[in-house]
């Protein structure tokens, strides 16, 4: 970010004011995240967008290495020429970052002609390289799915003796708990590492467009460049095909609102050759494309469909309804397709000259070629991998808890890595020796504490940046990845002009309706959402799909114009309202409120009592 | 030689020199199926057998353009030579008879119209400069509506128009004016419309101004209109401003003429225009821009008394001027690079784009 010139401020670091109930929130996370004394003189945003909820001392993993990662890219690897890598801050659980600029003009000339070499390679060669980046990531789910936690039996495997491997079944609790982080680790160098090139393709195009068309919007944009494929819809189609089945084989009537899973499958299993037929094309479906997370990704308690089928169960009883009553579900692909020439084609018509037509379709040829990494490396990396990936810890998590170190496995989540690394220790030493864990005395009140600090923290309300106002905001990764821009900043400090009732945010798809607010902060609750509601929430996630068939309207406190809540709302074609800052803060499940998609306004109409 | 009359069925763009620029255009509007009020244009021919023949050249040529004194002395006299010249019979006539026509086939015999001027000049900025914006609105009856065509005429000689012609050294034996008689639409709401934004030249919008009743209080900036603007390629309705309109223009309920008048509270805050409404004005401004092949400004009305889906009704297209301008003037957005991605390094290299 480019230095401040200081006469504007959000709250510094050094301000804020510890949470009651919360001292000693600091040792859930490493030192090297903390604030220091100098970080008051740099300005930090509130990284709601990827963790919108306070971080637990496990979940600490999720920012320090992408951030290792996304920086390594842009820095070293591609040598971005203006921009570093970003740094990150946890206070109150909370996680707050920064940009590191480069604003020496002889270094950004030097790091020019490496970025030209480096990511022109990219370029050049992206398809060739995307499918060795598909190879890989594929390889790597692989991996993590093959991690074994070791049983620690009274004595080891006789084969490990007939084969004389050499060592025993301790010395892989280390190893293999290791390969779960080391893997995570490549995970996320392999998601940053197409991540900026394909995010500025885009945000190329997209600036020529607003230079050409001032008044086009942002979501114009984005349905120009969108695939039809797209691996993140998968799942809700898939969800659709069970559901068109379940109509087919006369099972309809098992699918109501309310139902839990476990009642549902049991009624299935009830149903003769029809509800084993169900469950087969369940099984089919689910892999890979239950692999889906019910959050971002950023959270241990984020779980796949496949790991608990209550969000894909909650959407099923709707799209049942829906097709019975005679309606498509369908994607329809091919006017999508066909939708998405035409306004292309209208938009090129539209320009001035013969050299705008030329640069036109290069750009979007270019955007065209990079969406698809775009579009469906969230779901290979944020949601299969990670969701694979926290269902391994969580299986150390119940080692612990069988040896008796933790009181249940998900109390591993309470654990920073390396803490975990630290018990398994104990665990690999006491089988060792024959002698009993030492931990249960010295973890068990950690994790107690821990809950509770979570608990008290979860309560603050963090303000959406921190530290003196830049002169202007005008780092890439910053802009591209998170949409904030000197306009997002004027937003959040002008947030206290508006009268106390209204919230302001990004018009991401338009239309006016008014209905009852559901406020739902954590993913898990998601079918506590009725028809007809207005979902206000901090960040949607793609597997949040099916919801948006219920919703009236959609508002969110993060996300730009391309967030996932602007793209599916535009489809569904309801109001929506993304990157308010402070939507959840203000609005309270019953509310009555206004959605105005055309101006990017959410106003509270009558609050309950 | 040019009828002293014409219908608008009879007119197109090819006929600017008998029936101005406004006549041209309503009837070339009819041509591309587009819903215009009917009517018909007093020609320039007209103007030459009754004004021309007055021959009051001579007594505008010896006046000074910086006396604005004896200007102003002078249009009085002149004025009142127009008013009051007998009308030759075979304009009369003409008009009378298809004044009635009009009014027949409305099933009336006092039939509402709007007389309006209408220029042979190109220029705009030599209409506005000569007078040429007058406009009489709900003339009822044969009588009046010549009454009208000839205070139409006569503006020529109002001061301005007349040290305009002097400055520019314009002859008096170049003075032509043709006088538009339309069918007078009793407007719930009406309003303008470019084909681009006015605000930023963006051809990829429709911006509409609306408000309620009769289209005088819009372009006379008497009212704050709500604002649309509406994407040209989704029809997506990019800016929604829904105005307080305090003011609005209605028909005289005596039956002559038009009153000014407070909007009724409750109409005030609501939006003048449906979105069914805009979408149908959006579909009739693409249409009318590709006739014409360049930007238009478009003058528009919803009868109160037509069928739903009939109701929309133009009054007046013209080419958009101020952009076309700028656009000429302007530097290119982009030129292509020799590889895709090259407009992306050089994006992102940290120096200003050329170009751009």
């Amino acid at each position: 970010m480019s230095q401040p010139s200081g006469d504007r401020s959000f709250p510094l670091p050094s301000q804020i004011d510890p949470v009651a109930g919360a001292e000693g929130w600091e040792e859930m996370y490493p030192y090297f995240s903390r604030f220091q004394p100098e970080d008051d003189g740099r300005f930090w945003f509130y990284n709601s967008m990827h963790f919108p909820e306070v971080v637990p001392a496990f979940d600490g993993i999720t920012s320090e290495v992408p951030y290792t990662a996304i920086g390594a890219n842009t820095a070293r690897l591609f040598s971005f020429p203006t921009t570093m890598g970003i740094e990150y801050r946890i206070v109150n659980g909370r996680v707050y970052i920064t940009a590191n600029p480069v604003t020496d003009p002889a270094q950004i000339e030097a790091r020019l002609a490496d970025f030209q070499e480096r990511a022109g390679h990219y370029y050049a060669h992206w398809d060739e390289l995307y499918a060795g980046w598909q190879t890989r990531i594929e390889a790597l789910i692989a991996e993590i799915e093959a991690v074994e936690v070791p049983r620690l039996g009274e004595l080891d495997d006789l084969s490990v003796v007939l084969e004389s491997r050499g060592y025993a079944s301790n010395h892989l609790l280390r190893e293999n708990f290791h390969r779960c982080i080391d893997l995570y680790s490549k995970m996320w160098h392999h998601h940053t590492e197409f991540l900026m090139l394909g995010y500025g393709a885009y945000v190329v195009f997209f600036e020529f467009c607003q230079q050409a068309f001032p008044e086009m919007g942002d979501q114009t944009v984005a349905r120009m460049v969108a695939g039809m494929d797209v691996t993140m819809y998968r799942p809700d189609d898939e969800l659709k095909k069970l559901a068109a089945l379940a109509v087919e084989l006369d099972l309809a009537d098992l699918f109501v609102e309310g139902s839990e899973p476990d009642k549902v499958l049991s009624g299935l299993a009830e149903r003769g050759d029809a509800g084993a037929r169900w469950l087969a094309a369940l099984e089919e479906a689910k892999d890979p494309w239950f692999n889906v997370s019910v959050g971002d990704g950023f959270y241990h308690h984020h779980l796949s469909w496949a790991d608990d089928l209550t969000v894909p169960f909650a959407a099923l009883p709707r799209y049942v309804e829906q097709i019975r009553a005679g309606e498509d579900l369908t994607r329809p692909t091919e006017r999508l397709a066909q939708e998405r020439e035409r306004i292309a084609d209208e938009y090129r018509a539209l320009l001035g000259s013969e050299d705008e037509r030329a640069a036109f379709d290069q750009m979007l040829g270019l955007c065209r070629q990079v969406f698809p990494y775009i579009e469906s490396h969230k779901f290979y990396c944020e949601h299969w991998f990670t969701t694979r990936f926290f269902q391994k810890v969580r299986e150390f998590g119940r080692l612990l808890a069988d040896r008796g170190v933790l009181a249940e496995a998900d109390d591993v989540f309470h654990l920073r890595h390396l803490e975990v690394e630290e018990a398994l220790v104990d665990v690999s030493l006491a089988w060792a020796s024959g002698g009993a864990e030492l931990g249960a005395r010295h973890w068990q009140p950690i994790v107690r504490r821990r809950k509770k600090i979570l608990e008290a923290l979860a309560g603050w309300s963090p303000p959406p940046a921190l530290g003196p106002v830049p002169d202007s905001l005008n780092d890439p990764a910053v802009k591209m990845l998170w949409g904030i821009t000197d306009e997002t900043i004027q937003t959040w400090l002008g947030a206290g002009d508006l009268d106390a009732d209204s919230v302001r945010g990004y018009a991401a798809s338009p239309g006016v309706v008014e209905g009852v607010a559901h406020v739902l902060m954590n993913v898990n609750d998601i079918g506590a959402i009725r028809e007809g509601e207005i979902l206000v929430c901090p960040v949607t996630a793609p597997s949040w799909g099916p919801v948006f068939g219920k919703i009236a309207a959609a508002v969110s406190d993060i996300g730009g114009t391309m967030s996932h809540a602007a793209i599916v709302a535009r489809e569904y074609g309801m109001p929506a309202v993304v990157g308010t800052g402070q939507a959840t803060a203000k609005i309270r499940t019953g509310d009555r409120v206004r959605v105005d998609g055309d101006r990017g306004l959410v106003t509270v109409l009558r609050e309950t009592p | 030689m040019t009828p002293p009359v014409l219908r608008f069925a009879d007119v197109g763009r090819d006929d600017v020199s008998a029936v101005g620029g406004k006549g041209a255009g309503l009837g070339e509007l009819r041509r591309a199926g587009i819903r215009v009020p009917d009517g018909f244009v007093v020609t320039t021919a007209a103007f030459g057998a009754a004004v021309a023949a007055l021959d009051l050249g001579a007594r505008v040529a010896v006046l000074d353009p910086g006396d604005a004194a004896a200007i102003a002395a002078a249009r009085g006299e002149l004025r009142a030579a127009v008013a009051s010249a007998p009308l030759p019979p075979a304009v009369r006539d003409a008009v009378v008879a298809r004044y009635r026509e009009l009014a027949a086939a409305c099933g009336t015999d006092d039939l509402p119209v709007a007389v309006r001027s209408s220029a042979t000049s190109e220029d705009s900025a030599a209409d506005s400069f000569a007078g040429l914006q007058d406009t009489y609105l709900w003339v009822r009856g044969a009588d009046r509506v010549l009454d009208a065509v000839r205070r139409c005429w006569a503006s020529l000689y109002s001061v301005e128009s007349v040290t305009y012609r002097l400055r520019r050294g314009i002859p008096e034996t170049d003075l032509a004016m043709a006088v538009v008689v339309q069918q007078m639409v009793d407007a719930r709401s009406s309003g303008v419309m470019f084909t681009r934004s006015p605000h930023t030249g963006d051809r990829s919008v429709v911006a509409i101004d609306a408000s309620w009743g009769l289209g005088s209080a819009v372009v006379s900036g008497e009212v704050t209109p709500d604002a649309f603007v509406v994407s040209k390629v989704t029809g997506e309705i990019v800016r929604r401003t829904v105005a307080t309109k305090s003011r609005w223009h209605r028909p005289d309920p005596e039956g002559n003429g038009v009153v000014e008048d407070d909007v009724p509270d409750d109409l005030r805050g609501a939006p003048s225009i449906s979105d069914e409404e805009i979408a149908e004005l959006v579909a009739v401004a693409r249409t009318v821009e590709a006739h014409h092949g360049c930007p238009q400004d478009i003058e528009w009305a919803v009868s109160s008394t037509a069928a739903p889906g009939e109701a929309i009704v133009l009054l007046q297209s013209r080419p958009e001027t101020v952009w076309a301008e700028k656009d000429a003037a302007a530097a290119r957005v982009a030129t292509p690079t020799p590889r895709a991605f090259d407009h992306v390094l050089n994006a992102m290299s940290g120096k200003p784009r050329s170009g751009a």
